[in-house]
């Protein structure tokens, strides 16, 4: 079994989230970068358990410059058996998804695996871009992945409930909670991460489709309104008069 | 600009429908593109929302990600429109960056206003699991935005839409539903506008009674925190925050919830949020709007019953 696992990394999600630049960048100043939750614990560790079971590799692929490299050692440690870096910036999701469906054409695999979302953009856009242009079925949100032979089995939650799904490979899933647990990489994964291959690919041409102009925050919340235990009906009577929300 | 608009119109046609129309019309001239079968008349009633026509697709019954981005690819191509809505639910999260990809359109994911095209086109976005906002500017022709539920309000213009039936190839599906477990009849949850969640100062699952008793009198959804979805006391579907559904409702009740950042991240587009928790210094008050200190094992039985008794008085 081939498997490509999408890697990018995340500041640290207890990270404070503010910017510089006339608010046109997000202020890296003392943020501590991660590989995205959604990628590692739940893509990647469930690749790496079924190639474990049935054989295979699993290849990581991030599109960053080197400073995205210590967040691919750490996929390594964690196991993967090599990894690919489209060395350019992440312009957007276009970009990153065309980067990496020209690289996954060259190399047939028969399961592409995303995390459902970064924690940074939530953008949710590289598996589905990806499945559309290798032409390939999607599953979103799957929370549970069985292979037997060309035939992998997913679960998922839909809106109240929940579905098993059927797919031939060679197809493309996002990874939600449930698909694995989080493994921490051992000292012989860390010392064996240093010697894997960590290939530097050059970007195909694309056009960039969207920009980040600016960013802004959420108004500060005012502060909050208490009120004793025995008024339910005065906070019934403001979330009626004031809030408007019954 | 013309605009077409994807919506599903299974059952009865959705807020989160008629807010994505509304969204359009505010754009330009709306097809809607459906699929099912759904009946004219009903469909018809999409125009009170501002859409000029509606076309639907007849031989489809279950939206799948690869036949919806075929047929809103070829709807698009057909009434020749330059900007795509679609709600940010799971389908619409699944089939918008298929159809961006398919027209080389730029995708805003998330959107949560109208665009701004005072000077070319950008669009105010929810990031970092909604601690900012973002606004992304789409430079080409084409233009595919998924639009948050919960961020404009339906609008009624009295109109009536045309409606064309639309048929085009539309392949396999790629993926076969196998089994579908549903689980009770209730509210909703990523849909709902009126939410009471629990978590784990609830002490147990058999004192949910209380949860569903206020859910019930305020046509809520049910939903829970992250430790009580994995100990399954709830069910997976119900938790709210960053590893689990992101909710946008008009009202959030927190009851026996401290509030950690990952939970904030699930509820914190919440429009009005109520918290109840006996310790004073839990995080969760700093993001609530009002708060109870006070034991959710009282607090929620009174509050049901005022609930009940302004209910009563509004009929």
């Amino acid at each position: 079994m081939k498997l490509l696992v999408c890697i990018s990394k995340a500041p640290d999600t207890t990270s404070k989230i503010s910017f510089t630049d006339g608010d046109t960048k997000f202020d890296e100043n003392g943020v501590q970068y991660i590989v995205n939750p959604y990628d590692e614990w739940y893509a990647l560790v469930r690749a790496l358990e079924l190639t474990e079971a049935n054989g295979g590799t699993v290849t990581t692929i991030t599109v960053g410059t080197a400073a995205d490299d210590p967040t691919i050692r750490k996929a390594l440690a964690i196991g993967a058996t090599d990894a690919v870096r489209v060395d350019a910036e992440a312009k957007d999701p276009y970009f990153v998804a065309k980067q990496i469906a020209e690289y996954a054409k060259a190399n047939n695999f028969d399961i592409i695996l995303t995390g459902k979302e970064t924690i940074n953009y939530n953008g949710a856009q590289i598996g589905s871009m990806l499945a559309e242009m290798l032409d390939q079925p999607f599953v979103s949100l799957a929370q549970k992945l069985e292979v037997s032979g060309n035939t992998a089995t997913l679960e998922r939650d839909v809106p109240g409930g929940a579905e098993v799904i059927e797919v031939n490979t060679p197809f493309v899933l996002s990874a939600a909670k449930g698909m694995a647990e989080q493994r921490i990489p051992n000292m012989r994964g860390i010392m064996a991460a240093r010697t894997k291959a960590l290939n530097v690919i050059p970007a195909v041409e694309t056009a960039e489709l969207t920009s980040i102009v600016s960013y802004s925050m959420p108004a500060a919340k005012a502060e909050c309104k208490y009120i004793d235990a025995d008024s339910m009906t005065e906070l019934v009577e403001l979330l009626h008069n004031e809030a408007k929300v019954i | 600009m013309s605009v077409l608009v994807f919506i599903e119109t299974k059952g009865k046609i959705s807020k989160a429908a008629r807010e994505a129309v509304t969204y359009g019309s505010k754009i330009g001239p709306t097809t809607v593109i459906t699929y099912g079968d759904a009946d004219a008349a009903s469909l018809g009633s999409i125009g009170d929302n501002g859409a000029t026509k509606v076309l639907v697709c007849r031989n489809l019954s279950e939206g799948n990600d690869q036949q919806l981005t075929k047929l809103i690819t070829a709807a698009a191509n057909n009434c020749g429109a330059d900007v795509i809505i679609v709600s940010q639910d799971q389908l619409g999260k699944a089939v918008a960056p298929r159809v961006a990809a398919s027209m080389e359109a730029g995708h805003v994911s998330g959107a949560i206003a109208l665009p701004d095209t005072a000077n070319g086109f950008i669009v105010k976005t929810n990031v970092f699991s909604g601690k900012a906002f973002a606004n992304v500017s789409v430079s080409s022709s084409k233009k595919v935005i998924s639009l948050l539920p919960n961020s404009i309000s339906p609008e009624s213009t009295g109109g009536n839409a045309e409606v064309e039936e639309f048929n085009t190839d539309l392949g396999s599906a790629g993926i076969t539903v196998k089994e579908m477990k549903t689980q009770g009849e209730g509210v909703l949850l990523p849909e709902a506008e009126l939410v009471v969640s629990a978590g784990r100062g609830l002490k147990g699952p058999e004192n949910w009674g209380m949860v569903e008793d206020l859910a019930n009198t305020l046509g809520a959804a049910t939903a829970c925190s992250r430790p009580v979805a994995d100990i399954g006391w709830r069910p997976h579907h119900e938790h709210v925050g960053q590893t689990g559904v992101a909710i946008r409702p008009n009202l959030y009740i927190a009851a026996g919830i401290s509030g950690a950042i990952q939970h904030l991240a699930g509820v914190n587009g919440s429009k009005t949020i109520v918290v109840i928790n006996t310790d004073s210094e839990a995080p969760f008050f700093k993001a609530a709007d009002y708060g109870i200190v006070g034991d959710a094992f009282e607090v929620l039985p009174k509050l049901n019953e005022a609930m009940r008794t302004f209910k009563a008085s509004q009929n």
